[in-house]
């Protein structure tokens, strides 16, 4: 089973703000194939969750306004698809997890059956089959003592636990695809380490997508076979994961990669610097004649100002949104 | 004979009250430090770690005493902080301050920079308004913020330029030590190392001494020169900071390390899942805090709690198994 999934192209969303539009996402195009684990990195305000809640269609709007593109699941525009349809497909053949399990889930319902609801709603089992569905899962999650908490609140439970129930509800109709929005920012390391390795059983035994959108760099490693990196709206690289880490291409990405603290290994020298992106991410409400990151980019050069570079193919599967593509020679000229 | 610590903290015990009422006895008592002592050097990074509910943000507001400890001292340059009245620790708090976690809670919305930054002097000798002026520039200039901000107010600011404004606002009296809590968790991964890059360069110019609390190893281990590694209210190790990466000595800083995601697709080990979760501050099991989820557990460790012994020179374990050996 492997082939396209889901594909992104020409996304463009825009939020009004009191300054006028906004555009939060500026023609991104990504693809995802079946099986696959694709990791969408970024800082705040990139694009990155706007992206992906505009795949079922959870964009409020106003003020969030889809400006243009497609998107494709298993050859359906989920854009023109009616309002039924997406309810169909979202809970059943994709499902998503946030980062904060408690703003979430329903605070007022026992846990059991907020579980349950996805196979009442979308399998049309009774009460008591999807219940017993639900015990099994929550028992698969690792839910400790399962069977004792299905009348639980989520208040009574840790961030580790809600977050195990979260992904009882996404699993329990069996998506083809599971998008993870930040789905272990909000946890200890140790907890977020369970809920991953969670993941990543999960996903192996019913063959499912993965799209994981986060800013952490060393669960991207960890998880992803496939990297897209967001900056100010856009795509600037997207990198098969060893080629991102190994050749990042894009300034930002480098920069990324080297603002790291990093475990010190063998090389013991102690006051190590890290190295800085100067500057701050633009406002959302910000135009740009040139590149995006110019401002910020120590290879900038006269024609990153004047004009925004397209995406170029640097190598096999990966490409970045700079000129130093095409003028090879700028990025020794000042480095 | 080394130059005596700044900061000597011994057998800090706070526990808070559960439920019950203003005259009703408390239900229960939640054990967030149970009996944590370390020093802090003069010029030292000092890191705290460890997961959230370990009591290491606790022990970062106790120092400060904006709570008062159950029991135990905290010994600032020689001086036992509970024993002074409000006017000689009011002069003593000077020399200590702290940086939140949250630069958009902890700094005031309808206070200008200047004011903000500044705001620690009128406790002291209230400068004349010139004077304050020419030093909320000097402030913001060493944090790298423009003297243009001084008249912008907070929401004007990015959360990277905001942690730079708490930072000014902690310098303003010349602090000797900073207990800097989280102080870089709420920010993007590139604005963070802007942060920690000034906080060395303060540390530098100024000598200064800081409490690092985090529960991001990667940067603690950056940061400091030695590290405590604390479980459910007490420290589990204490060791250099290179040593605890490398040469872990107690089974929960080693499940610790090994849950960080580490950011080298070509080395994906399997992460060794710690099982289970934390339990409640609450009602804490006996013996070692940790033997429940510890996988060389052994009859000891359920019985006995262990104390944090030598096991290396600097570096001190909280466990059954270090008698010099380490882990198997």
């Amino acid at each position: 089973m492997s082939g396209r999934l889901l594909g992104i192209e020409d996304l463009s969303v825009s939020f009004g703000t009191p300054e006028g539009s906004a555009r939060a996402v500026d023609r991104v195009s990504f693809a995802l194939d079946r099986g696959e684990t694709l990791g969408v990195v970024g800082e705040s305000g990139c694009g990155k969750s706007v992206t992906s809640l505009s795949i079922l269609g959870l964009i409020p709007s106003p003020p969030g306004r889809i400006d243009s593109g497609r998107i494709v699941f298993e050859g359906r525009n989920l854009l023109e698809v009616s309002p039924e349809d997406l309810r169909r497909i979202r809970g059943r053949e994709i499902s998503m997890i946030f980062q904060e399990p408690m703003t979430s889930l329903n605070p007022v319902l026992p846990i059991g059956r907020q579980v349950a609801e996805p196979l009442r709603v979308h399998r049309g089992l009774s009460n008591a089959q999807a219940l017993a569905q639900a015990v099994e899962w929550l028992e698969r999650v690792k839910l400790p003592a399962a069977r004792r908490r299905l009348d639980d609140y989520p208040h009574q439970l840790s961030g580790g636990m809600r977050q195990r129930v979260m992904i009882a509800m996404a699993m329990v109709c069996r998506p083809k695809l599971l998008i993870a929005d930040e789905p272990t920012t909000a946890l200890d390391v140790t907890i977020q380490a369970q809920i991953l390795s969670l993941m990543v059983g999960l996903k192996e035994e019913m063959g499912m997508s993965l799209l994981l959108i986060t800013h952490n760099l060393g669960v991207v490693a960890q998880m992803a076979s496939r990297v897209v990196v967001m900056y100010a709206g856009q795509v600037v690289e997207e990198a098969p994961v060893a080629d991102l880490f190994d050749r990042p291409f894009h300034p930002y990405t480098q920069g990324l990669l080297r603002s790291m603290p990093r475990r010190r290994g063998r090389c013991a020298g102690r006051t190590r610097r890290l190295t800085e992106i100067p500057g701050i991410v633009p406002a959302i409400t910000e135009t740009f004649t040139g590149c995006r990151f110019t401002a910020r980019c120590p290879h900038a050069f006269h024609r990153c100002r004047e004009e925004a570079p397209g995406l170029f193919g640097i190598r096999r599967g990966q490409q970045a949104r700079c000129w130093l593509r095409e003028f090879p020679e700028r990025r020794d000229a000042r480095a | 004979m080394p130059e005596a610590p700044l900061l000597r903290v011994s057998e800090l015990v706070k526990h808070f009250p559960q439920g019950g009422g203003i005259l009703a006895k408390p239900k229960a008592w939640l054990k967030a430090v149970s009996g944590v002592s370390f020093d802090v050097h003069r010029g030292e990074s000092f890191g705290l770690v460890g997961e959230s509910g370990c009591g290491k943000t606790t022990i970062g507001r106790m120092v400060l005493r904006l709570i008062e400890p159950t029991s135990g001292r905290i010994e600032f340059d020689g001086l036992d902080i509970s024993q002074l009245n409000r006017g000689e620790f009011g002069r003593l708090r000077r020399r200590m301050q702290i940086i939140f976690q949250d630069p958009y809670s902890s700094l005031d919305p309808r206070m200008p920079v200047e004011q903000i930054v500044t705001e620690p002097l009128l406790a002291g000798r209230r400068p004349p308004r010139a004077e304050r002026r020419r030093i909320a520039e000097r402030l913001l200039d060493k944090v790298g913020l423009r003297g243009a901000d001084l008249g912008k107010y907070p929401h004007e600011f990015s959360g990277g330029q905001r942690q730079r404004i708490g930072i000014a606002r902690a310098l303003c009296v010349r602090p000797e030590l900073i207990v800097a809590d989280e102080p870089v968790s709420a920010l993007d991964v590139s604005i963070q190392a802007q942060v920690i890059n000034l906080l060395q360069d303060l540390q530098q110019e100024f000598g200064l001494s800081y409490i690092f609390i985090s529960h991001d190893l990667s940067v603690v281990e950056h940061v400091c020169h030695r590290v405590a590694v604390m479980y459910l209210g007490s420290i589990v190790e204490l060791a250099p900071a290179d040593e605890f990466s490398r040469k872990p000595r107690h089974p929960y800083t080693e499940g610790l390390l090994a849950a960080v995601p580490l950011p080298d697709p070509h080395c994906r080990a399997a992460p060794f899942a710690m099982e289970g979760d934390v339990p409640s501050p609450i009602d804490p099991p006996p013996g070692c805090p940790f033997h429940p989820r510890c996988r060389y557990v052994f009859g000891r460790c359920q019985a006995e709690k262990p104390s944090l012994a030598a096991a290396a020179a600097g570096h001190r374990v909280a466990c059954w198994l270090n008698d010099g050996r380490g882990l198997s």
